[in-house]
């Protein structure tokens, strides 16, 4: 199947001013970042992730803990679909008790969350989940809702939303909406 | 590449280095898992998982039965002897029972090489060869890849001496051709009545003097004795068996100073092993342990994730 | 009643005779052989593009009656015969019960006259229940019929046992037949030892396991003066140390089975196809070369099936548990004539030799020669017929065949025992 960009959402400064403000929301949210930690979802939630970590570190002069959520496991279509690359988890602070900011770059059906939320979950009892999203495109499978929102961006069903990140893509920072190219 | 070149896993002779790699690379994340407090995934939440276990075989069986559950599928024991089946229900008879219970994925361990082949002939399941005969076991030729590849950061161009008891293992069976898929250099060393009949065929360089092949091995793998035989004991002792093919404190000492040894288990110490180097930092004996449960879990989660076989996306 | 076999090449070497003619039979005996010959009233068979030959004997089968009844009958078996092209076979005694007395090798003999469409030559068993510990009555079933004995099925373990029964045997100028294995070196074996047995994980047994029984029984034929036969023989070693016994005058002779000679140990692979199960195993590539020219320079005395019918739950089991053995009646000559004759390697007079005048001599059995007052054993092969080996192809109540699935070019259209149709274009006449 064929697509081609249909809109431009977000560029690098765009999403450069949303992460700054999510990251003063998530701080305003839990009165600081004592009790917090993120953890960013394989590929892409996991650059988000860090990115808000450095600003948070940078408003608030402490650093907070990171880590990297692989929901390969946790998927509730593996029965129909391997997840193409399995990539290790690494959480390296204790969740019981903490305040956990789940991120991750698209929020779509919720289902990616759900499975999220499990993985948390199995490594103890949190005090609370969040999640922070750099775009939230409608859709909703589930009854999930994100705590913090770079942009909501309308899309319809057959349109596909694709982040670029500095660190891991060639074209550099942005959001695009592509659409189905018929024949 | 996501999705392994085969549907059973019967023979290392089945998978690519390509689906090694994938195996291992899988494995490491369930490795992540099991360091956890709560050891548990709903990946197979609603698969069935039979371990068929017509060979007596705690240890492996118990692997299996813990990386099924870690992954919440059911898994269900059935345990017996093969020899019942010559009076009684005949392999396929038991294979149609099973497949009748729809059952999703099979592990199975028999005393007769070549029986997982015949469950795939009469099973739609999946079939998994936990040790067939003196044929393979190939589940621990990747556990044994996992660990060596932790141990040594490499596969590719490793020395590993495979010591002991060539002719009837089925560990050596699968692992002299998963090391040679991965580019390693397996030695087979052995008195001549432990070899098989045509070493040269296996692939592997053959010595009959663990002295003389001792310093350029990187890993030392030793075989386990089998104490009982009924056709008499192919070597006069054990004391001479541990003087010539036995890992002692010496044997360690005049090996390369990062060569590892390993052992399939249970060990016999004093003949294979000895005390001394059992207890050593130099024998990963644990980590195989441990990587037998990471590794089985990446095997059940690649063949039952997806439609199985290559038709995953 | 009278028959005439029409424009059909006759070939029988032991009287000379390879040429287009018809045959005249009456009354089960051959009346006349010539050109343009014709009968009053009777049935005549087209023989055009045919060849004509001795009724072919297949001095190794296993009946499995009495005991094994799924697996075969001397009714099952005989109709597999006659479909093969044969006229008589030769009962293997390890039924069960063994056929180690008199009256057992009587019973094998009456139910053949009953229920059998060719004739059928018990051997009976060396030694008591082919135990190897005591003699059977060999003088009694002699007497009763026995034209041979045998423990085919395993070998005859102590050397000094072996030289009391040639011995015995001859007293009543019987031939001692000898299945070559020496249990300890052949151990749990379930194919030959080497690549395969590497490659497969399986037991193996050493082309030696054999080797050794066959030297010590040429020497012992040397030192008894007993008429020996050696079966199934399936390694080069076996037929250099035939050749040898041979140029020094030893009283042995030897057959070797399709299935040695046209496969070899390579067609077992990860499968673990039972089919391909056999005692002795299929051998090298080597060995099979060797034993096709053992054949082609006459070390070969004859072409034996060694048909072993087992029911397909047992065939179904694990190969090392699976029983040893393939069905060969129905494909022997289809197999000889494929890949033998249609090359050149072998003319038709070779293959009487093989499969119709060897076997006969081997155990003296009654000569059948085409001329004048000769017994009316005849087969006529029509060596263009393609043969599709499948299951159901077969007559036989087992099919466990090691050529399942193979094409095939030649087999018989026509048997005749003492004149009678046993085989009528391709059907077997009960």
């Amino acid at each position: 199947m064929a697509y081609r960009t249909k809109a431009v959402v977000m560029d690098g400064s765009a999403i450069d001013r949303a992460l700054t403000r999510i990251a003063h929301e998530i701080l305003e949210a839990n009165s600081g970042c004592g009790t917090i930690a993120l953890a960013g979802i394989v590929t892409r939630g996991t650059v988000v992730a860090a990115r808000l970590a450095e600003r948070i570190e940078r408003i608030e002069g402490t650093s907070v803990p990171v880590g990297t959520l692989d929901i390969s496991f946790y998927r509730d279509d593996v029965a129909t679909r391997l997840a193409p690359e399995v990539h290790r988890t690494d959480i390296p602070f204790d969740v019981e008790g903490r305040n956990i900011v789940l991120v991750d770059d698209v929020l779509f059906t919720g289902r990616t969350i759900r499975a999220a939320m499990d993985a948390i979950m199995d490594y103890g009892r949190p005090a609370s989940i969040q999640l922070a999203v750099l775009v939230d495109r409608g859709h909703r499978e589930l009854p999930i809702r994100a705590d913090y929102v770079g942009k909501n961006v309308p899309t319809s069903r057959k349109e596909r939303v694709r982040v670029a990140l500095s660190e891991i893509d060639e074209t550099g920072d942005s959001v695009v909406i592509e659409e189905e190219v018929a024949g | 590449m996501t999705a392994l070149s085969s549907r059973h896993i019967i023979s290392m002779d089945d998978l690519s280095a390509d689906d090694i790699t994938l195996i291992l690379d899988t494995a490491e994340s369930f490795a992540e898992v099991n360091e956890r407090r709560i050891k548990k995934l709903p990946t197979l939440r609603g698969r069935t998982v039979i371990n068929l276990f017509l060979e007596p075989s705690t240890r492996t069986r118990t692997s299996f039965e813990i990386a099924a559950k870690r992954l919440s599928a059911d898994a269900i024991n059935m345990t017996g002897s093969a020899s019942a089946t010559v009076k009684g229900e005949s392999l396929r008879d038991t294979a149609a029972t099973l497949s009748a219970m729809a059952c999703d994925l099979i592990v199975v361990r028999h005393s007769y090489a070549g029986a997982p082949h015949v469950l795939t002939e009469c099973m739609d399941a999946h079939v998994v060869n936990g040790g067939d005969g003196m044929h393979q076991h190939p589940t621990q030729a990747l556990l044994d890849l996992f660990t060596m590849r932790r141990r040594a950061s490499r596969l590719e161009g490793l020395t590993v001496g495979i010591v002991g008891d060539i002719a009837h293992s089925r560990v050596a069976g699968s692992l002299v051709p998963a090391l040679l898929t991965v580019g390693a250099t397996p030695v087979i060393i052995a008195p001549p009545t432990l070899l098989p009949a045509r070493p040269d065929v296996l692939g592997a360089e053959v010595s009959t003097s663990l002295d003389e092949a001792l310093p350029a091995l990187d890993v030392a793998y030793m075989l386990r004795i089998q104490m009982e035989r009924a056709e008499g004991m192919p070597f006069p002792s054990l004391r001479e068996y541990a003087r010539f093919y036995g890992m002692n404190e010496a044997r360690l000492a005049a090996a390369k100073p990062d060569m590892f040894v390993m052992h399939p288990g249970p060990m016999n110490r004093g003949v294979e092993v000895s005390s001394g180097v059992a207890d050593s930092p130099r024998t990963v004996v644990l980590d195989q342990v441990n990587a037998g449960v990471a590794v089985r879990m990446a095997v059940m989660y690649l063949l039952l994730g997806g439609e199985g076989g290559g038709a995953a996306a | 009643m009278a028959l005439l076999l029409k424009g059909g090449r006759i070939v029988d070497p032991a009287v000379g005779l390879d040429r287009v003619a018809d045959m005249i039979v009456r009354d089960g005996r051959v009346v006349e052989i010539g050109e343009d010959l014709s009968i009053p009233k009777g049935v005549t068979i087209e023989c055009a593009e045919k060849v004509v030959v001795p009724g072919l004997v297949d001095v190794h089968v296993h009946l499995r009656e009495p005991g094994r009844e799924y697996a075969e009958t001397i009714a099952s078996g005989t109709r597999a015969a006659a479909h093969g092209g044969f006229t008589a076979v030769c009962a293997m005694p390890n039924t069960t019960p063994v056929c180690d007395t008199g009256s057992k090798v009587r019973f094998v003999i009456e139910r053949a006259e009953e229920t059998g469409v060719v004739r059928v030559h018990p051997l009976g068993a060396l030694t008591k229940g082919s135990a190897g510990e005591a003699l059977a009555e060999i003088g009694d079933m002699v007497v009763e019929g026995a034209v041979a004995f045998t423990d085919d099925g395993h070998g005859v373990t102590d050397a000094g046992m072996m030289r009391r029964v040639m011995d015995y045997a001859r007293a009543f100028d019987a031939v001692v037949a000898s299945h070559c294995e020496d249990a300890s070196l052949a151990g749990r074996g379930v194919v030959n030892e080497g690549v395969v047995s590497t490659r497969l994980g399986l037991p193996g047994q050493p082309a030696a396991a054999e080797e050794v029984q066959v030297a010590r029984d040429l020497r012992l034929a040397e030192l008894t003066g007993c008429r020996l036969h050696l079966q199934h023989l399936s390694t080069a070693g076996s037929l250099e140390l035939v050749r040898a016994a041979k140029e020094r005058g030893v009283p042995v002779t030897c057959e070797v089975t399709p299935h040695h000679l046209f496969l070899d140990e390579d067609a077992i692979g990860p499968s673990y196809d039972t089919d391909l199960k056999m005692n002795p195993p299929l051998r090298t590539a080597a060995d099979r070369q060797a034993l096709v020219a053992a054949v082609l320079e006459g070390t070969v005395d004859c072409i034996a099936s060694d048909h072993a019918p087992h029911g397909p739950h047992e065939k179904a089991l694990e190969f090392e548990l699976a029983p040893f053995g393939t069905t060969g009646l129905e494909t022997a000559l289809s197999l000889v004539v494929t890949h033998l004759v249609h090359p050149g390697e072998l003319d038709w007079a070779d293959l009487v030799r093989l499969m119709a005048t060897g076997p006969r001599a081997v155990f003296g059995l009654p000569e059948v020669r085409l001329e004048a007052g000769a017994v009316a054993d005849i087969t006529v092969i029509d060596p263009e017929a393609r043969v599709e080996v499948t299951k159901e192809w077969f007559v036989s109540s087992s099919a466990n065949s090691a050529f399942l699935g193979g094409t095939l070019l030649g087999k018989a259209t026509d048997v005749l025992v003492g004149g009678r149709f046993a085989l009528r274009n391709g059907k077997v006449v009960d």
